[in-house]
């Protein structure tokens, strides 16, 4: 598992392939979207998903914060699918979040889907943590979710699709970490709209992250 | 058309005194004469037996199934539903409609027909409800609507025949085993009805009567075979100058069969995928100096494209209509007098049924002609009519039902009434599909619908169903039926966008391109779709906006899953003809040639060992094994040699499949190439390279959408038809990992190990080779060996550790392109 460094007015910041990043300077885990309950959410209008995706994203979680041993996580909004979402947690489930909680310590930022779970934004050091994108002052880089960005790269055999990070010299657009989040071209407008002046896509890998300019996806090879 | 195209008959001697008078009459009026098989299955139903009547194209086979009822329902019918006829085809079922006017008009029947599919208005739908139709012509999906609704007891309580037209092409699919559970269910609901199965000539005629007959096993149901058409005639056509060593499009062919077109009255020139079907219609036409007028017909244009072409065929005024399989069934078209088949037939089966549209007359031999598009294809071609000539008819007998299909059944019938799971499964064990299914699967799936089966039982509150204090099952609310109503079926449709011309609102739709293809265009790009040259403008909502016109190579949409395997039957006479000399007479030339020199440089493959050769080609090591077991069985044969050349360190570097080789190349030389194709090949790798495969996570969504797990995309919805493109995957991903014997799970590796991989294939092949891998270790690639390192590079590879590769791969080529620069 290799993550790629990258460097930002705030300092140095690790895209770790699991879809989150790692800011060792200050020892914060940064992950958006882990839509935890999304599928008990769509059970009550008769979709009956797996109800295991809260299980998956707390696993996928567990391992990054064995692997950096980070003191704080930063969850940038929709951690939750809707309001009531932490309440519905499985026993199991919400007594390991907890334990979680109680190792690291976390800063939930509030989403569109869980509003009043937690502050709308968190500034420090040159860096600033939010749900969605918005202005950036000079001099500083923002971090933010909601749009679950994905891009689609042409190789010789095909077009291949993964979530991805985008960024520029100014924000780092985070991958929704959740299981059953979906995903947005990184072609479509709201996204295109944040990079006027183009920028880098990173699509997740099995062991790396893969680089390309944003302007790359989606367009034939 | 009309009655005087489906219903024509040729004169024959036989006794007309078992058909009442005014059939008699009828019959007589027009010179024609019952034939025995249509008297047979008059006998059958007449002594209340089932029957499934096999016949060719052109033998009368429809009105054989719809004269018990014509004859029952002449003297005074009593009101309410009499007879259904299925088709898999809604323009078949309108076509029939049409064609039984002209008998029930000509003998003054009081019998009311009407047909009944996705198309039919809304009060049309009341009026029927109302005043039921005598005889209703109508589709699996829309038979399927009908049970499970709350009034299909009473309407269906009357009704006395079922028949069912083009059961080869039904049994053995997902469409096929609804329509078993349904008619498991009319034989509950109408315990009198006789069926009559309608099937062209069929490799295994058992196992389809089974699946008419009401047990499911062949009771009671009279197996009646049509006298045999005349054989017909079938040539090879080969184009002038250089036969090419691969490629699949047949395009050098063009003004060849231009040629053959001008000489014929109406030609249906059939190609095999749809991106062929647009090269092709372009290369005749750029050859068109007389304008003939040539149409172009496949499953990704508009419908009223298709009905424009195909009432234009039906009129006589094309020459020619370039088409795919989805002019393989259906009506019948008088004019068409000529058969080409451009690029490999695949099986002997498909181009029978291909090879039958060009006959409409029993003693008339239908012509054809069969353009091989490069080398290999030449002796497929040669295959293939060998094979029609031996009637050596290939496909397999019908796999076991889909529990994803059972599952949108039980949720059905629990819409029509409440139900006792053991009343349902003796209902539905009478049914061949699912004879074998276990007591166990059927509870599973009967969990499933009710609260989703998981072993984590959350969703306690959100059940579908609920059980009363007898063990009745019942269906939860009014909202779950309306759910079922609006995603029953089993045809489950990539993501697609609808073409438009024009730009605009007003702009006409041409037809429909995957989600993926639209995608990958930007706007200026150009496209070849429904014939015409056209210029990207964008895509919005679900449409992706064009105008004619524009300049640069335009692309062709390929759609997923276009190309079938080499049958089994056509695999086994290549390799026969290739190991005979003799036969080669009939070969081109430079094929003779090419064949020749292989026989001098390495070896010929025998019919009864696998050869392999191995030799250096540009620093890499390449071994290419001639198994001609299909493209599919071949790519997991790939996978599986590769990682044992791993293991035995010789460096594979990547593998290519086509339907008659595998081809590998490796950094360093292979040897003991005997150890490779033991037969532990087959162990776990498969199964976890199967799990993480494209094709298994597609079967997966088809499952998940056909059992009811998520919600079929509806025109308008594209934010839905996102999220669902999307979320099949992950929902996989989580399944495997936290529940991975789910019923869903189970009913993917079913469907994969039926049909999607070829297993069997594989172990056959290696069965076969043990001890007789022939290997030849040589200095230069050997002639044989060339098309298959031709098709390196085009080759689509789906899925896990390839999918890593690639994205390393174009990474890294961008990087250098554009220096480390550009990416900062």
């Amino acid at each position: 598992m290799t993550a790629a460094p990258i460097h930002r007015a705030a300092g140095r910041f690790l895209l770790d392939p699991a879809g989150a990043v790692f800011w060792p300077e200050r020892r914060a885990l940064i992950v958006a979207d882990l839509h935890l309950e999304k599928a008990s959410s769509i059970a009550a209008r008769g979709g009956l998903l797996p109800p295991y995706d809260s299980r998956a994203t707390l696993d996928r979680l567990a391992l990054l914060l064995r692997r950096y041993a980070p003191e704080r996580v930063i969850a940038l909004g929709d951690s939750f699918h809707d309001a009531a979402g932490r309440a519905r947690l499985p026993a199991e489930d919400a007594s390991r979040l907890a334990r979680m909680e109680a190792a690291h310590r976390f800063l939930w930022i509030e989403g569109n889907h869980d509003q009043g779970a937690g502050r709308a934004d968190h500034a420090e050091a040159g860096a600033v943590f939010r749900h969605a994108a918005g202005e950036v002052a000079p001099g500083t880089v923002e971090f933010s979710g909601h749009f679950h960005p994905k891009a689609r790269i042409a190789t010789r055999a095909g077009a291949v699709a993964r979530p991805c990070f985008v960024t520029d010299a100014h924000r780092v657009l985070l991958p929704a970490f959740g299981a059953y989040a979906g995903g947005l071209e990184v072609t479509a407008p709201p996204i295109r709209a944040l990079f006027p002046r183009g920028g880098q896509v990173f699509l997740l890998g099995r062991d790396r992250v893969y680089a390309f300019p944003l302007a790359h996806a989606a367009k034939a090879a | 058309m009309g009655a005087d195209c489906r219903f024509r008959q040729v004169c024959h001697v036989w006794r007309v005194t078992t058909l009442p008078a005014p059939f008699a009459d009828w019959f007589a009026a027009r010179g024609w004469t019952p034939r025995p098989h249509q008297l047979a299955v008059l006998d059958a139903v007449r002594r209340r037996e089932n029957a499934l009547l096999i016949a060719p194209t052109g033998g009368g086979k429809t009105l054989a199934g719809f004269l018990p009822s014509l004859i029952a329902l002449a003297d005074d019918p009593p009101e309410g539903l009499h007879t259904i006829y299925v088709s898999p085809l809604k323009a078949l079922a309108t076509d029939i409609a049409r064609n039984l006017e002209a008998p029930v008009a000509e003998m003054g029947l009081p019998i009311r027909v009407e047909t009944r599919t996705g198309d039919t208005p809304a009060n049309r739908r009341a009026r029927q409800r109302a005043r039921p139709p005598h005889i209703l012509l109508t589709t699996p999906e829309s038979l399927a609507l009908l049970l499970y609704d709350p009034e299909a007891a009473s309407r269906f309580a009357g009704l006395a025949s079922i028949v069912i037209d083009e059961v080869h092409a039904l049994a053995g699919t997902k469409r096929g085993d609804q329509l078993a559970l349904c008619l498991a269910r009319l034989a509950r609901l109408a315990p009198g009805a006789v069926r009559i199965g309608l099937s062209a000539t069929i490799a295994h005629p058992a196992a389809i009567r089974d699946w008419i007959s009401p047990d499911g096993r062949g009771g009671a149901t009279a197996l009646i075979a049509g006298e045999a058409g005349a054989a017909p005639e079938i040539g090879m056509l080969i184009a002038p100058g250089r036969m090419p060593w691969s490629g699949h499009m047949g395009l050098m062919a063009a003004e060849a069969v231009l040629g053959r077109i001008r000489e014929a009255r109406m030609t249906i020139v059939f190609v095999n995928t749809r991106a062929q079907a647009e090269l092709m219609f372009e290369a005749l036409w750029k050859h068109n100096e007389e304008t003939l007028p040539i149409a172009l017909h496949h499953g990704s244009l508009a419908v009223e494209q298709r009905r424009r072409v195909e009432a234009a065929m039906a009129g006589g005024k094309l020459r020619a209509v370039v088409a795919t399989s989805s002019l393989d069934l259906g009506i019948d078209w008088a004019g068409v007098d000529q058969v080409i088949q451009i690029g490999a037939p695949k099986g002997v089966s498909r181009l029978l049924q291909r090879l039958g549209r060009a006959n409409h007359r029993l003693d008339e031999a239908s012509r054809a002609l069969l353009v091989p598009a490069n080398r290999f294809e030449v002796l497929e071609c040669a295959a293939a009519i060998e094979g029609v000539a031996a009637q050596d008819l290939d496909g397999d007998p019908p796999r076991p039902g889909g529990l994803d299909v059972l599952a949108q059944h039980v949720l059905g019938c629990a819409c029509a009434a409440p139900f006792h799971p053991d009343d349902l499964f003796a209902e539905i064990t009478a049914s061949a599909p699912y004879a074998a299914l276990a007591r166990k699967d059927f509870d599973d799936v009967l969990r499933f619908v009710e609260d989703g089966g998981y072993a984590l039982a959350v969703y306690e509150r959100y059940r579908r169903l609920f059980r009363d204090a007898e063990g009745v099952v019942h269906v939860r609310n009014e909202a779950v039926a309306r759910r079922l109503r609006m995603n029953i079926g089993t045809i489950v449709e990539a993501p697609v966008l609808k073409v438009r011309l024009g730009g605009g609102r007003g702009g006409i739709v041409l037809g429909e391109v995957e989600e993926y293809f639209a995608a990958m265009l930007a706007p200026g790009d150009t496209f070849r779709f429904a014939g015409r040259l056209l210029r990207f403008l964008g895509i919005r909502e679900t449409s992706v906006l064009c105008a004619e016109g524009g300049t640069g190579e335009p692309r062709i949409p390929a759609y997923v899953g276009g190309r079938m395997p080499l049958s089994t039957n056509l695999a086994d006479r290549v390799r026969l003809m290739l190991h005979t000399p003799a036969t080669w007479d009939r070969f081109p030339a430079p094929v003779r040639e090419w064949l020749g020199l292989q026989a001098a440089r390495s070896a010929l493959p025998a019919p009864d060992d696998l050869l392999v050769e191995t030799f250096p080609r540009g620093g890499r090591w390449y071994l290419v094994a001639y198994c001609f077991e299909g493209r599919q069985a071949h790519q997991a044969l790939g996978m599986l040699l590769t990682r044992r050349l791993e293991r035995f360190g010789f460096q594979p570097l990547g593998y290519v499949a086509t339907d008659y080789v595998l081809g590998i190349w490796c950094a360093r030389e292979p040897t003991g190439v005997g150890r490779l194709f033991e037969e532990d090949l087959l162990g776990e790798d498969l199964e976890s390279w199967m799990a993480d495969s494209s094709m298994l996570r597609r079967s997966f969504r088809n499952v998940a959408v056909i059992a009811g797990l998520i919600e079929r995309v509806h025109p308008g919805g594209e934010k839905n038809r996102r999220q669902i493109t999307v979320n099949t995957d992950l929902i996989y991903d989580v399944l495997r990992k936290h529940d991975p014997t789910h019923i869903l799970l189970r009913a993917t590796w079913a469907d994969a190990a039926h049909g999607l991989v070829d297993l069997a294939r594989i172990a056959g092949m290696l069965a076969r080779a043990r001890g007789r891998v022939h290997h030849r270790a040589l200095p230069r690639v050997s002639p044989l060996a060339v098309p298959v390192l031709l098709e390196i590079g085009r080759e689509r590879v789906g899925g896990g550790e390839a999918e890593e590769a690639l994205l390393g791969e174009a990474e890294a080529l961008i990087a250098e392109a554009m220096g480390p620069g550009a990416l900062v």
